[in-house]
């Protein structure tokens, strides 16, 4: 059954959280993983790769380079678990 | 008259690693010292990597003068005679020659002329493709002793404006004597390469686009979270096969001996094999940096002179880099 939007948002902010240590209620939408969150290349692939396990999806290395915002892998992860 | 019947090299059962060599840069190359051209510093530097200082060569020290050093090092550590080493292996991607080898020359340098002599190209693997060559060699009884080395001069190699791997890198040797034992000292070797990544860690050209005018010096580059996700979730995969296939577990080990390529790939590793924490970590990256072949000796031989290990326990050592390349064996720490 795949998750909503907002599960998969909750579910992310959580792998964050493990990653970096940074407040679940910090991890919104509209927020960069770089600029606003100051996540690194590396702690970005961690999280990628947790999220993988996670959602039971394939994020591939040339996607995340376009995962700028936490909405652009949020739509990403919703949209490959259908 | 029957043909006679062919004889064949007399196998030997068991191999080991009798000692091993070091020879670091002679300079000090400290993160502020990189940090200008790439915009940087040192406080970044430290998390990103893990990396303090990081030791290169000077322009008069060469690749082979590194080389000869950790040989005769490992050479005189084995108590062994030169002249019996059957093989040496040479584990470089900055021998400045097309041809000749490199090994030919440290052959003779270090008195093991006429023995076989040629370099394995696999980057950072390089030193552990090396052993279970090494391994082979001996354990197949075509060679007695054999003289493995892992030496890079990669400041020859680098861009200073390069963000993705030129401040991570430094100069170094690691040389480890390989011969017959009485009992396992060295795995099976878990190795292969990964031809579809070829370009994830390379040269920025070819020497053919030097000649043409239509590059520059060519230099070493990465795509940095390509290689990380490879690194550490692949090659956790590999390091748990060569548990599995030496027969032991984590616990066992008293070291994990990785290629020192970044602290966060270290420390990521470590925790995806949950190594105990009885089990030394080498992070030989803080002072030395990334050595490519010659970073696992390094590690391990440091390790050593701290007293953080002691000979005769079991260490899990891995290579991995541009190719894609890797290697992974359990040793016996000589």
């Amino acid at each position: 059954m795949a998750l909503s939007k907002d599960e998969v948002l909750a579910g992310l902010a959580e792998l964050v959280n493990d990653e970096t240590g940074i407040a679940t209620a910090s991890v919104q939408l509209e927020k960069s993983f770089a600029e606003d969150l100051d996540i690194d290349s590396i702690s970005m692939m961690t999280i990628v790769v947790n999220a993988e396990d996670k959602f039971g999806v394939k994020i591939p290395d040339d996607e995340v380079k376009n995962l700028i915002t936490v909405d652009d892998a949020v739509s990403f992860i919703t949209n490959a678990q259908a | 008259m029957g043909q006679p019947e062919l004889k064949q090299y007399e196998a030997v059962k068991f191999s080991r690693i009798y000692s091993l060599g070091a020879a670091r840069g002679d300079l000090v190359v400290t993160n502020d010292d990189v940090a200008g051209p790439i915009d940087s510093s040192d406080e970044w530097i430290r998390q990103r990597t893990g990396i303090v200082t990081r030791r290169r060569a000077s322009k008069d020290v060469s690749l082979m003068d590194m080389a000869v050093e950790a040989a005769q090092q490992a050479i005189s550590r084995a108590k062994i005679d030169p002249a019996e080493i059957g093989a040496v292996l040479f584990s470089t991607i900055s021998h400045p020659f097309q041809t000749p080898s490199a090994a030919a020359l440290l052959a003779e340098k270090v008195g093991a002329n006429p023995a076989p002599a040629y370099d394995v190209s696999a980057a950072c693997a390089g030193y552990c493709y090396g052993i279970a060559q090494a391994d082979a060699l001996v354990r197949s009884g075509m060679a007695k002793y054999v003289l493995v080395i892992g030496a890079e001069k990669l400041s020859d190699f680098i861009d200073p404006t390069d963000r993705s791997i030129s401040f991570l890198l430094g100069d170094g040797a690691g040389a480890a004597i390989v011969g017959p034992s009485d009992k396992p000292g060295i795995s099976p070797t878990v190795w292969g390469t990964d031809g579809s990544n070829w370009d994830a860690v390379s040269m920025t050209s070819s020497l053919l686009e030097l000649r043409d005018g239509t590059a520059a010096w060519p230099t070493l580059r990465q795509e940095g979270q390509t290689v990380f996700r490879w690194a550490v979730w692949q090659m956790a995969k590999v390091a748990k096969e060569a548990l599995e296939v030496a027969g032991v577990k984590a616990e066992d080990l008293s070291a994990l001996v990785t290629h020192q390529a970044n602290i966060r790939i270290i420390d990521e590793m470590a925790k995806q094999l949950a190594v105990p924490d009885s089990v030394v970590v080498a992070r030989d990256i803080v002072n030395t940096g990334n050595t490519s072949a010659a970073s696992v000796p390094l590690a391990m031989d440091a390790l050593l002179l701290e007293g953080k290990i002691k000979s005769g326990g079991l260490a899990l050592q891995i290579g991995f880099g541009a190719g894609l390349a890797f290697a992974a064996q359990v040793v016996v720490i000589p």
